[in-house]
């Protein structure tokens, strides 16, 4: 359902991304790993519209979405998050979802004034996804509480379930387990199986945790220096003389 | 230690001799067609001595004064309090605003003439503070040029009425919709722009605004500006003492009543009441709406607004579009209650007290804002025997302000929607 084409990205002279190709199926968990600074948020912001690629082609369900804008590409169904957690820090929690649902939701000002049936029941029903996401991350206790006030595994989390409202096809995760202990890095990993399995959405994952991305991905892309250094299955990627070099150590 | 601070201190008292002398001590005066120079009274200086004194013995024993300050009991009782449940914040603070209104209801009944045309000019100011509220409060963009949509909405009406004759009920809403009009127009190019450019960018398009109605004089009158702008009527009923206009009716013979001139000025103020009613409405209800929080979210964190599908560009055009909407309103408002308008009144001054109006209140608090825009209209009308001195007392009470508090009057604690929890 993905397919990026010899994607490159050049701010000034440095050539941050140099020809990485990948694709992602549909109900897939790609992951792309690769030593610090090899450029896979950039790839990253590429594929989410924040960049536009300097070269390539990025194809989603099969047209081009290259330099789209931001807003579009999320609009498509193609959703991130971000490496360092991007919440509405002084909404609370639950109004963090219904934000998130905006396109969803009925923006004619008119109707919100005079609080039409038609806008009362579209925000009823962003109300209630909120609350079946809330209950599905394990934080609907927590839904009125500012989300600044959440611990930092908990605001990862509700960071998950703020694109999940908005129906995505693909979900794109920068890091996600980033800084949690390995009870919830365990936890997340259910998370995510889960988001494919039941939900039938397909995962690129940019991660660190390597027995987090062995244990989910069906595929795995490396990327060194901002070029493609191989591609396959874990089995593959661990067994990978490059790979080892470059980025896991040898043992 | 005690050198830094003393050689502080003697830095800082002879600022204040440099600063003051000039300016207190010495005085023109003119002898025929003659200026001179003269000194002061002694006393002045002496005054001025004692002064700089006063500063070298603060800065001198600044940390221990600070430190006895500290040991103060504290003054505000309520500083310790635990925040009040939201419910019961939000009960606290309708219950608040509906007895400022019934309160604002009978106040020109009881009151002079004078404070009633003050009261309505407060009103004016309540509804501009209200709207810039929405821009810098609610969607953080700011904004030093809003003054150009109120004049907007004052010059709507007054060149309607002198080339159509138009009526005061039929220009509200025509220069509140060209004023928001122009506010998308501005907004549409500038809105990419983001904090310290964006304020610059605006404060150039309010300055253009001015200097456009006074050159274009044939169309302005310029400098000159535009008179005869018409009262409102209350259906077709006028409040002068003869009926300028055919098929009117005058108030007074209607009720069979005697002529007074009060009655013009409280309908106005009534006016400008029901109009600040629902501008404070609409926008509480805004905030609730789906709108409100993309203006809350986009200023939160624009980056991850954008990721989740909120178009940038719509969203502050929106905000922008309302604020510049409602300063057409009281444009309006205005042109009517003076009869008179001229660019004079559109100066970057007024753009800069709605907007000290907004910060001093609580940047997105409606209560703060309103209480804020009464004290900034009325205190300098209070303090009119200092005249000279109105603009020193206003500058050094915002500073006050913001030493000490500088989140506003009533900082913004704004109502979360509750998810309540389900089977």
């Amino acid at each position: 359902m993905l397919e990026v084409q010899n994607l490159s990205m050049r701010f000034g002279g440095l050539l941050a991304v140099d020809g990485v190709s990948l694709d992602v199926q549909e109900r897939e968990i790609v992951s792309i790993i690769g030593p610090n600074g090899a450029g896979k948020t950039t790839v990253f912001n590429c594929m989410s519209g924040f960049y536009k690629p300097s070269g390539g082609k990025i194809l989603f369900e099969g047209k081009e979405v290259q330099g789209t804008p931001d807003y579009k590409i999320s609009r498509l169904g193609m959703v991130r998050t971000f490496q360092h957690v991007r919440l509405f820090t002084k909404m609370s929690v639950a109004e963090n979802l219904l934000v998130a649902q905006h396109r969803h939701l009925n923006t004619n000002m008119l109707a919100g004034l005079l609080g039409t049936p038609n806008y009362k029941k579209r925000e009823q029903k962003a109300l209630d996804r909120a609350a079946y996401w809330l209950e599905r991350v394990g934080l609907l206790d927590l839904a009125n509480r500012e989300a600044g006030n959440l611990a930092y595994g908990q605001q990862r989390r509700l960071e998950i379930a703020r694109c999940m409202v908005t129906e995505p096809k693909l979900l794109m995760l920068d890091e996600p387990a980033a800084g949690l202990n390995p009870a919830e890095t365990k936890e997340l990993n259910q998370l995510i199986v889960s988001l494919k399995e039941d939900y039938n959405v397909s995962v690129v994952l940019i991660e660190h945790d390597m027995s987090l991305v062995m244990d989910i991905s069906d595929r795995i892309n490396v990327i060194n220096q901002g070029r493609p250094l191989a591609s396959g299955t874990p089995e593959e990627i661990r067994q990978n003389d490059d790979v080892i070099k470059a980025y896991l150590g040898e043992a | 230690m005690a050198a830094n601070n003393l050689r502080h201190a003697l830095f800082c008292a002879v600022v204040t001799l440099i600063i003051s002398i000039p300016i207190l001590g010495l005085n023109l005066e003119a002898e025929g067609i003659n200026i001179i120079l003269t000194g002061a009274k002694t006393s002045t200086y002496i005054a001025i001595v004692l002064a700089a004194i006063a500063v070298f013995v603060f800065q001198a024993y600044r940390d221990s004064i600070m430190g006895l300050l500290g040991k103060l009991p504290n003054l505000n009782p309520l500083a310790d309090k635990e925040p009040m449940e939201q419910s019961k914040r939000a009960k606290l603070e309708s219950w608040i605003l509906t007895g400022i209104i019934v309160l604002a209801l009978f106040w020109p009944f009881v009151v002079s003439r004078g404070s009633v045309d003050l009261a309505t000019l407060v009103l004016i100011y309540v509804m501009l503070a209200l709207g810039l509220n929405v821009v810098v409060g609610l969607a953080g963009l700011l904004d030093l040029g809003y003054v150009a949509f109120y004049a907007v909405g004052a010059y709507t009406f007054a060149l309607l009425s002198q080339y159509t004759g138009i009526s005061f009920w039929m220009a509200l809403p025509i220069g509140a919709l060209l004023a928001g009009l122009t506010g998308m127009t501005l907004g549409f190019p500038v809105l990419r722009l983001r904090g310290d450019y964006l304020a610059i960018v605006t404060l150039g398009f309010g300055e253009i605004i001015r200097i456009l109605l006074n050159n274009w004089t044939t169309l302005t009158g310029g400098p000159n500006g535009i008179g005869g702008i018409p009262e409102p009527t209350l259906f077709g009923m006028e409040f002068g003492r003869r009926v300028k206009e055919e098929g009117n009716t005058s108030f007074h013979e209607t009720f069979g009543i005697a002529y007074s001139g009060e009655h013009k000025v409280i309908f106005l103020y009534l006016i400008a009441l029901v109009l600040a009613v629902i501008t404070a409405l609409i926008i509480r209800r805004f905030m609730r709406m789906p709108v409100g929080r993309a203006w809350e979210a986009l200023r939160e964190d624009e980056i991850a607004a954008r990721s989740l599908g909120l178009s940038r560009t719509a969203v502050k055009l929106s905000a922008f579009t309302i604020g510049a909407f409602f300063a057409g309103f009281a444009g309006t408002v205005f042109a009517s209650k003076q009869g008179f308008i001229s660019p004079e009144s559109f100066v970057f001054l007024e753009s800069a007290i709605i907007l000290a109006i907004v910060v001093l209140g609580g940047m997105g608090s409606q209560l703060g804002v309103i209480l804020a825009a009464i004290a900034v209209t009325i205190l300098p009308e209070l303090a009119r025997e200092f005249s000279e001195y109105r603009m020193l007392i206003f500058g050094a009470a915002m500073v006050l302000m913001m030493v000490w508090r500088p989140q506003g009057l009533l900082p913004m604690r704004r109502i979360h929607i509750t998810l309540n929890k389900q089977e």
